[in-house]
């Protein structure tokens, strides 16, 4: 039909491709246009160009991998070369990347903590590199600036400290990570006591609250019955061996005394916490996920974040 | 043949035009399916993937009940970026026991692949419940119902039954039990045995008590215990990253 005469639509004048249906429903022939034509010529030979330097096609129980090469050091330490492929070039690009760090990595490494805290060049590089790890691991439960979340994550900012805040104690905490733990004393304990050791408590950091709760939560404190002084020490001042918290200051983590509104809910805040005692406050364990390096830089950034000892 | 064609012919042709577009969709199927069967040098082999324990496995029907896949993947890719942030790109491997795999496509929230041992339970307990309070720029919605809901365990069993079937080794017998110890090892091949199952998924619950709650398990348990096991079963410290490369 293509060699017979083609009729014309009369009101546009364009060619139809003779097809008749119904006997008047005709179809236009509009030619694709030639640049489009081309380009899809040119995709036909991009993909032919291709296969040649990239893995495309399948060879038995292989393929072929294509003229294409990417370089990278093994761990032997010598150059070696395979053909293209997105796991090859992701070590290559690593291993660049790491090449641009390396000299900072191996001063951090190399240099005491000290040391590092009195050179503003590595100070810097722990800064930046360090808010950047500090915000992908730590920030979901320390939040951006590190201020923590009462009841739920201390804070980084203070010199409060409940693992300690000198450099070799902050590195053990993010390698080994840590678990919070005190006995409940709900059943131990009867709601007497627990009331006046919660009257106690908050005398140690100058709250007002009756005296004489406060005398008896003293004698109880430092009992062998209730035994907190064990683990909080016998001045309150916390044990950082134990991850038990200093009570004489202003600084608190799982009871919202700051939150509070009143004096009944401070001391209501206390004796909950007494009462149910904790098995929470796990810090994970970060050897593993993060390079050593890596966790020294983290813990020289976490100790200038304003609190370091 | 081919010298009086004319494309009229398959265009008023409706039979023939389904005949002809079914082939042509046939050869092209077949071009780029048929030699994933038979490639064998692009698969790793790596140690430590196992299937999921009974506890996990209710998780990950959580995981997909709640459509947590429509905004998390699970696939780390190649990319340094993604390296940098998540962790080892994931392994074909690490999903083998996956039925569905979630390696999703939608990344509104952050990759999970590599979630497990990242934050605390009780991290995950306080964010699943209202992330705003611990992530104040998470656009997550609430999750506070898992809290409270009892993990339904009556068609437990059932359901390892259901991935056995489809090759999961869960083990119903003293010789599959046997052949799983061959292969996983004695603790984990007891918790892969499914009349053990409710056995087993108590016990689990009860040693790491996800939720701060030991008096039940909860649907919030059996979530974390899933989150908390994604990307850890395969150690990378053991794996020279250039043996990975020769699998491409």
């Amino acid at each position: 039909m293509a060699d017979q005469s083609h009729s014309h639509a009369p009101s546009q004048g364009v060619q139809t491709t003779g097809h008749v249906w119904d006997g008047d429903l005709q179809e236009y022939n509009n030619p694709l246009p030639l640049w489009w034509t081309w380009a899809f010529y040119g995709t036909i030979v991009f993909a032919l160009v291709y296969w040649v330097f990239y893995p495309s096609w399948p060879v038995g129980q292989g393929f072929f991998s294509g003229i294409s090469k990417v370089t990278f050091i093994n761990a032997q330490g010598e150059e070696e070369s395979w053909h293209w492929n997105t796991r090859a070039k992701l070590l290559s690009e690593m291993q660049a990347a790491a090449d641009l760090q390396k000299p900072f990595y191996d001063r951090i490494a190399a240099t005491p903590y000290e040391a590092i805290i009195h050179d503003p060049e590595l100070t810097s590089f722990v800064v930046s590199a360090g808010k950047v790890l500090f915000a992908d691991n730590c920030a979901a439960c320390h939040q951006a600036g590190g201020q923590g979340k009462i009841g739920f994550y201390p804070n980084l900012t203070d010199d409060d400290w409940l693992y300690g805040g000198t450099f070799a104690a902050i590195n053990e905490t993010l390698t080994k990570g840590r678990r919070g733990y005190m006995p409940p004393f709900g059943e131990a304990l009867p709601a007497a006591d627990i009331d006046a050791l919660a009257h106690y408590v908050l005398s140690l950091s100058g709250h007002a609250v009756d005296a004489d709760k406060a005398a008896r939560g003293n004698r109880l404190f430092h009992s062998h019955q209730a035994a907190c002084y064990y683990c909080h020490g016998d001045d309150a001042k916390g044990r950082q061996d134990m991850g038990a918290p200093n009570l004489t200051d202003q600084v608190w983590l799982w009871a919202d005394v700051p939150g509070a509104r009143d004096d009944a809910a401070r001391i209501n805040a206390v004796r909950q916490v007494i009462i149910r005692g904790l098995d929470r406050g796990v810090m994970p364990a970060w050897e593993g996920r993060l390079s050593p390096e890596q966790i020294k830089l983290l813990t020289v950034y976490v100790h200038q974040l304003g609190g370091g000892q | 043949m081919f010298k009086n064609f004319k494309h009229e012919k398959i265009e008023t042709n409706a039979g023939l035009l389904l005949v002809l577009t079914m082939m042509a969709i046939s050869v092209a199927g077949l071009v780029e399916i048929a030699p994933l069967f038979f490639l064998k040098n692009t698969v790793e082999q790596v140690d430590g993937v196992r299937p999921y324990t009974p506890l996990e496995q209710r998780g990950r029907d959580i995981y997909i009940r709640e459509g947590c896949y429509t905004c998390h993947s699970q696939m780390i890719r190649p990319f340094r970026d993604e390296q940098l942030r998540y962790g080892h790109y994931s392994l074909a491997a690490e999903s083998k026991y996956d039925h569905p795999f979630q390696w999703g496509s939608k990344r509104t929230g952050p990759d999970l692949a590599r979630v497990g041992g990242k934050y605390s339970n009780e991290w995950h307990v306080q964010h699943m419940i209202d992330p705003k309070s611990v992530v104040p720029e998470s656009v997550m919605p609430r999750y506070p119902w898992l809290l409270e809901t009892r993990l339904d365990v009556s068609d437990l069993t059932q359901r390892l039954r259901a991935l056995r079937r489809v090759g999961v080794p869960y083990s119903d017998n003293e010789e599959e039990y046997r052949r799983n110890v061959e292969q996983f090892g004695e603790d984990v091949a007891r918790t892969l045995h499914i009349p053990d199952a409710l056995k087993n998924l108590l016990a689990q619950a009860q040693e790491h008590n996800y939720d701060g709650d030991r008096s039940s398990v909860s649907e919030m348990d059996a979530l974390i215990a899933y989150l908390q096991v994604l990307g850890t079963m395969v150690d990378f410290s053991k794996i020279n990253p250039e043996d990975l490369v020769k699998y491409r």
